[in-house]
């Protein structure tokens, strides 16, 4: 089927943009869309961090991507292998930008510091037993914990399969190491009640898009751009006035906070 | 020690749609009322920032703790049951309106099939059928589809709910309250296709009302506005009935009404002196680790279908059941559902993050007994439907089976498949089996020390020929609405409790005519103690090819019912 390229989607949507009288700001955050230069709306607050509440402390990397401070990964090369990781779960391609320009890494970050790392509302009570695949989840570790011993397993891996560490391989070499974890083939130094290499990779493959896809509020989904890549308007008061439209309505994006609070989103 | 409070007419264990039910009704009817609820107050004001996928229906934020509180789960009973630990497959409520709050609103009644479906099976093809031999145990429910018309017409006008009428459904007494929801071209597109393929789609009966309703109790539902977060969410206009919006409030304008949030109840209490009667509850704020004893004339358990078999089993009243020897009723009868669907692939784009949580439409020719199961090899079937419930990306990643589930194969799919796929789904009865039922675990405890409920269910031969078989007549839909490549679901094998399926589970404290199958009469009054009422999905003998909570809301206004007569009369409801 047809696919539009970048230069027409961004014709599309600009040509939406003056049509529909939506103000267009200036360019915020635009550094950390390098390349991408046709998905780059702008205009959008998901990106102002000033606007929507995100922390907004950190410089910018040596790659241009915007850096709002970390408070689970201390370690920079931890962080540039988990980070990595994730590009390759989705990477940055013709379609648009990846896990990392969107920042789903920093999303993991705050979320592995919180609730999320910590399984707080999870049943975490002894004894643990190996299940069947049907009984789900029954590791004693947290999830902090899983993804940490899945970081260092992902460079154990890569330094036995190609010498070196996960972060310095080429993007076809890290495949290969992801796919060791995701068929069960990697070895995660535990035994498997505690941790299996699926567990590890399951787990990283839904922060990733969890990263790439939430309200921007939890600092992944830069600039709304993994909605804008899928249609998804994001946070709408009401679809009652186009719900009955014979063709797809696009829509510019509304971040749940910070966004353009007209009562009606912007359709 | 525990602090004994001032007895009250009538406790309900839970404050969700049942527990609401009773309350109001009782309430109005003169009687003093306490609702024990073990989560906190909520209502329409805490939904103001409600649009987060993330939040709400990926990190459940409306939903039970289950680090205070699981269940344990195996397959049989050759497995070792393990905790659930972490929510998956089945999404329990908590709070006030439980999971009242973050439901879809698709209110279907059962069929009149469904609540004879022993007898009308056996008259049609034959005891061979029912297939008890096979360990299947299907069973009347002890009252007819007529008798609870009544009843579900009541909810429905609570409820406010918009539909039209179905010409393979039961009769009705009434219209719907509310016309049908905006018909949209993914629904045209549906409802031109199973018309042409000889069908009778309807739409979907819906608690995301089509215009402002003001209910029979004097409470007005707002007009859903089609924002597409229903399931999983609660609704900021008040426009998808809950019981926060409805019999919560009329209870409480009564008066006579009392909602005691963070209040746990652990054990219903027991005269040694007097079996044929309950006493009161215990529980314990979940705030201060106080307990309480509240004691009450009637009560009446209103929790979820896991509690209520809970607090019966842990309070020892009724007899477990035994799958050996299938002895004793608590705990039998445990059903869930299957799923047969295909997703079809287009060109078109499609508004499909635009909805809500029961627009959609539906036939019912392949559901009950509205179709012919001479030659096939399974009983019942499903309501097929298409909804337009507003997909969100997170959860939304369809790719074809073949495609990578990551990289860059992934991401295009997925992406290209968000607004051009369209999915058609029946959503299959589950029918009892000796094998699945629930039980109390021996190892596990909850957060106060009680044992948790072990549950031990798969799918039968039946549920696997079914999910097959309205796989490929939805597959048959989705070409008829012109897919470019149909994609039909998966057979069904082994039930995991990982991912999410639906929060359809029933049994367990089930309803009938008889004390040697059933937990309750059909007043849902417990066979043994005159003053304890059981009711909510627990009480359904099997599960229909519907969403429950039609069914559960009209057994909770005959449960009322029968706690007022119980408390103007007494004695043994059945008797007259």
């Amino acid at each position: 089927m047809a696919e539009k390229g970048p230069d027409e989607k961004q014709f599309s949507r600009r040509d939406f943009l003056k049509t529909t009288g939506v103000a267009t700001g200036g360019i915020i955050g635009g550094s950390l869309l390098g390349g991408f230069v046709g998905f780059n709306m702008n205009g959008d607050s998901g990106g102002d961090t000033a606007q929507n509440g995100q922390q907004d402390t950190g410089g910018d990397t040596a790659q241009g991507q915007h850096d709002p401070g970390r408070i689970f990964f201390h370690n920079d090369a931890e962080f540039e292998t988990i980070s990595q990781a994730m590009e390759r779960i989705f990477p940055e391609d013709d379609m648009g930008p990846g896990a990392i320009t969107l920042g789903a890494p920093y999303f993991l970050d705050m979320q592995l510091a919180g609730e999320y790392g910590n399984n707080t509302k999870e049943y975490m009570q002894g004894p643990f037993y190996a299940g069947e695949t049907t009984q789900g989840y029954q590791s004693r570790l947290k999830r902090s914990e899983l993804f940490r011993l899945g970081i260092e397993r992902l460079n154990a891996e890569a330094n036995e399969q190609f010498d070196d560490d996960f972060s310095n391989l080429e993007g076809e070499d890290q495949d290969e190491i992801l796919t060791r974890f995701q068929e069960g083939e990697a070895d995660m130094g535990v035994p498997p009640a505690t941790a299996t290499p699926e567990d590890f990779f399951g787990l990283l493959r839904s922060a990733t898009i969890e990263g790439v896809y939430a309200d921007p509020l939890y600092r992944g989904n830069r600039g709304m751009e993994g909605w804008k890549m899928k249609n998804f308007p994001g946070h709408q008061y009401q679809y009652i006035d186009r719900i009955q439209s014979d063709s797809m309505v696009e829509i510019e994006p509304q971040p749940l906070f910070g966004g353009d609070h007209n009562g009606n989103g912007n359709g | 020690m525990a602090t004994e409070m001032d007895k009250v007419d009538v406790v309900t264990v839970g404050v969700g749609w049942t527990g609401g039910i009773v309350a109001a009704e009782a309430a109005k009817a003169g009687l003093q009322v306490v609702g024990l609820e073990r989560g906190r107050e909520r209502g329409t004001e805490d939904y103001q920032h409600i649009h987060d996928e993330y939040k709400y229906a990926i990190r459940y934020e409306l939903m039970q703790d289950v680090s205070k509180e699981t269940i344990t789960f195996r397959n049989s009973r050759e497995q070792r049951a393990l905790p659930m630990r972490q929510m998956g497959s089945f999404l329990l409520g908590e709070n006030l309106g439980g999971a009242g709050t973050h439901w879809n609103g698709q209110t279907w009644r059962f069929l009149p099939y469904d609540f004879e479906i022993r007898s009308m099976t056996e008259e049609r093809y034959g005891s061979e059928k029912l297939r008890d031999d096979d360990g299947y145990r299907l069973q009347d429910w002890g009252i007819t589809y007529d008798e609870l018309e009544p009843y579900f017409d009541k909810f429905e006008k609570t409820a406010g709910i918009s539909g039209e009428e179905n010409p393979l459904g039961g009769e009705r007494s009434n219209p719907y309250p509310t016309p049908p929801m905006m018909k949209t071209r993914i629904l045209e597109m549906f409802e031109e296709a199973s018309s042409n393929l000889g069908y009778d789609p309807i739409m979907m009966p819906s608690a995301n009302l089509s215009e402002q309703f003001e209910n029979p109790d004097g409470q007005t539902i707002a007009a859903c506005q089609y924002c597409g977060f229903c399931e999983r969410f609660g609704c900021e206009y008040g426009a998808k009935s809950s019981p926060e919006v409805t019999v919560i409030p009329a209870a409480r304008e009564t008066g006579n009404f009392e909602v005691r949030t963070h209040s746990n109840v652990v054990e219903i209490l027991t005269d040694e002196d007097d079996d044929s009667q309950v006493t009161g509850v215990r529980y314990v704020d979940t705030r201060t680790g106080e307990e309480f004893i509240q004691p009450a004339d009637v009560v009446v358990l209103n929790s979820y279908v896991f509690n209520n078999y809970k607090l019966l089993r842990v309070s020892d009243i009724g007899q477990q059941y035994d799958p050996e020897t299938e002895e004793g009723t608590l705990g039998r009868n445990y059903c869930y559902q299957i799923f047969g669907g295909a997703t079809g692939y287009f060109d078109e784009q499609f508004n499909t993050f635009m909805g809500a949580g029961a627009l959609g439409m539906a036939f019912d020719n392949y559901n009950g007994d509205n179709f012919d199961h001479s030659d096939l090899d399974f009983l019942h079937g499903g309501n097929m439907a298409i909804t337009q419930t507003g997909n969100r990306p997170i959860a939304t990643n369809r790719i074809r089976p073949d495609t990578p589930s990551w990289g860059s194969e992934f991401k295009k799919e997925s992406i290209e498949s968000y607004t051009r796929t369209l999915r058609v789904q029946g959503q299959g009865a589950s029918l009892p089996h000796k094998d699945n039922y629930i039980d109390l675990d021996d190892e596990y405890t909850d957060v106060y020390g009680v044992p948790l409920v072990q549950l031990t269910y798969n799918f039968t031969d039946q549920d696997i020929s079914a999910q097959k078989y309205l796989a490929e007549k939805a597959a048959e839909v989705v070409e008829e609405m012109g897919a470019n490549e149909v994609v039909v679901d998966a057979e069904i094998s082994d039930y995991s409790i990982v991912p999410y399926q639906s929060t359809h589970n029933t049994g367990g404290t089930i309803m009938g005519d008889d004390p040697e199958t059933s937990v309750t009469n059909t007043w849902l009054q417990h066979w043994d103690r005159d003053n304890l009422f059981v009711v909510g999905a627990g009480s359904f003998v099997h599960n229909s090819g519907y969403n429950p909570t039609a069914t559960v809301g009209a057994l909770a206004y005959r449960c009322a019912e029968g706690v007022i007569r119980f408390a103007e009369e007494g004695g043994r409801l059945e008797e007259e």
